[in-house]
């Protein structure tokens, strides 16, 4: 591993003010189940690396807090699966995150670094579109939430501005009823990359929200609002021609080992239907 | 401000001992047990966090140790496969390992007990599917995983008598 400088600063203003120092040169360091490797292939060679787990606001921590559940940036994978709020009001997002690597890698990998390592693959991705939650970010000119959907650019690459930290991840808890499961495909079954993940969220007013990601450079969220995704007696005819709509912002890459385009379009399919006939069904169990 | 350094002096508990070291600040948790602290049960594989061989306890939670800057294990607890021992005899959980047959060439073995030992932990009665979840992030190329599954069947059962 090359070397760098560590800093492990004790407030978030000391965090802003070395990344807005050193800019690109500095990497932020959270779980490190992601930068540790890419230390050591040498992807990323940072000249500093900040690491977060000692600012205050960051420490592991769920609360709710003016209608919405706030996960702090420094929460492991394992914390955000079994707390109860999660499971009660976002359960494909606890689901999404006890899927993500193995028991070792959720006990480290924060929430917060799935998202801002902004993975086309991020398991935890396309729950938190559904659930239209926002990233806290900080920075030299205040605080800024960035609605998920605009955060993600592509693979590595985020809506952050130099400065900016992100101190948080907040989801509105819900004001109508919803069914929402989250579904992957995978090589093997358990420690793997998802070839896709997805999320299908149902609500009572017949909304369907369906997020799907690594079959693109970034994770997609589609919205139907005509009723038909979510109408259980609709057709599967009916169905059909929404759902390619739906699907139309997919472009697996044909350079990826994990699967090919064809598969990962064909499944993508297959987990769409699927997930949305459990998130009307959980819809419906209430 | 924080200082900008290349090494930094630690302290951590390592099953049970506490340590005082320098460690370079680009070196792991698993560089620091196996080369400075000689403790070389823990092992190098895979090194992206896949395989599970370098598995350690850190506070109470297992981790790859080759995924953990040794400068983040500052202040902490952690438990390698060389603290699992109880006064100085293999823990049941090691014994079922080898009545099972669990142990072909053993490389993986030190990761699978301490995910084992964690999973029965927290979860002192798992079942087959538990078990197999509990230790998904630690192959063996053996393919033991029937003996392995079996070994910590037992123990629970022989814990629950």
């Amino acid at each position: 591993m090359h070397t760098f400088a560590y800093a492990r600063p004790a407030t978030l203003a000391e965090a802003v003010a070395l990344l807005e120092a050193h800019g690109p040169a500095a990497r932020l360091l959270a779980g490190g189940t992601d930068l540790v490797i890419r230390l050591r292939d040498g992807t990323a060679r940072p000249a500093v690396v900040i690491d977060v787990k000692q600012i205050a606001e960051l420490r592991p921590a769920i609360h709710e807090d003016g209608g919405r559940l706030v996960i702090s940036a420094g929460t492991v994978m394992t914390d955000v699966a079994s707390d109860e709020r999660v499971r009660r009001s976002f359960p494909a997002l606890a689901e999404a995150a006890a899927v993500v690597g193995s028991v070792q890698i959720r006990n480290r990998a924060t929430l917060a670094g799935n998202v801002c390592n902004a993975s086309p693959a991020a398991d935890t991705a396309p729950s938190l579109l559904v659930y239209d939650a926002a990233v806290v970010a900080e920075g030299p000119d205040g605080t800024r939430r960035i609605p998920v959907d605009d955060f993600f650019v592509r693979s590595g690459v985020t809506t952050l501005a130099r400065g900016e930290i992100v101190t948080a991840i907040e989801l509105p808890l819900p004001a109508r009823k919803m069914g929402a499961v989250h579904m992957r495909r995978t090589r093997r079954r358990g420690h793997d990359l998802a070839s896709v993940t997805l999320c299908c969220g149902v609500d009572e007013v017949e909304v369907t929200r369906l997020a799907y990601g690594s079959v693109g450079p970034r994770p997609v969220l589609m919205i139907d609002e005509s009723g038909v995704l979510a109408d259980p007696a609709a057709t599967d005819e009916a169905k059909a021609p929404i759902f390619e709509r739906m699907f139309a912002d997919a472009s697996p890459s044909p350079r990826s080992m994990r699967a090919s385009p064809e598969y990962r379009l064909a499944m993508l399919r297959v987990l769409g239907a699927r997930a949305l006939r459990t998130a009307i069904d959980r819809l419906a169990q209430g | 401000m924080s200082e900008m350094i290349q090494t930094v002096l630690i302290e951590l508990t390592v099953n049970g001992r506490r340590r005082a070291l320098d460690v370079a600040v680009n070196h792991t948790l698993l560089d620091v047990l196996r080369d400075d602290l000689e403790l070389t049960g823990t092992k190098e594989c895979c090194l992206v966090g896949e395989c599970g061989a370098c598995t350690v306890s850190l506070d109470g939670r297992i981790v790859d140790s080759c995924l953990v800057l040794a400068v983040e294990a500052d202040r902490a607890q952690v438990t390698t496969v060389e603290g699992l021992a109880v006064d100085g005899h293999v823990s049941p959980l090691q014994q079922a390992f080898l009545d099972k047959g669990a142990v072909q060439c053993g490389f993986c073995i030190p990761g699978q007990l301490v995910a084992a030992h964690a999973l029965l932990a927290e979860n002192p009665h798992p079942t087959v599917p538990e078990i197999q979840e509990g230790l998904a992030g630690n192959l063996c190329r053996c393919g033991c995983y029937q003996q392995i599954t079996e070994a910590v069947l037992a123990t629970a059962e022989e814990a629950a008598r």
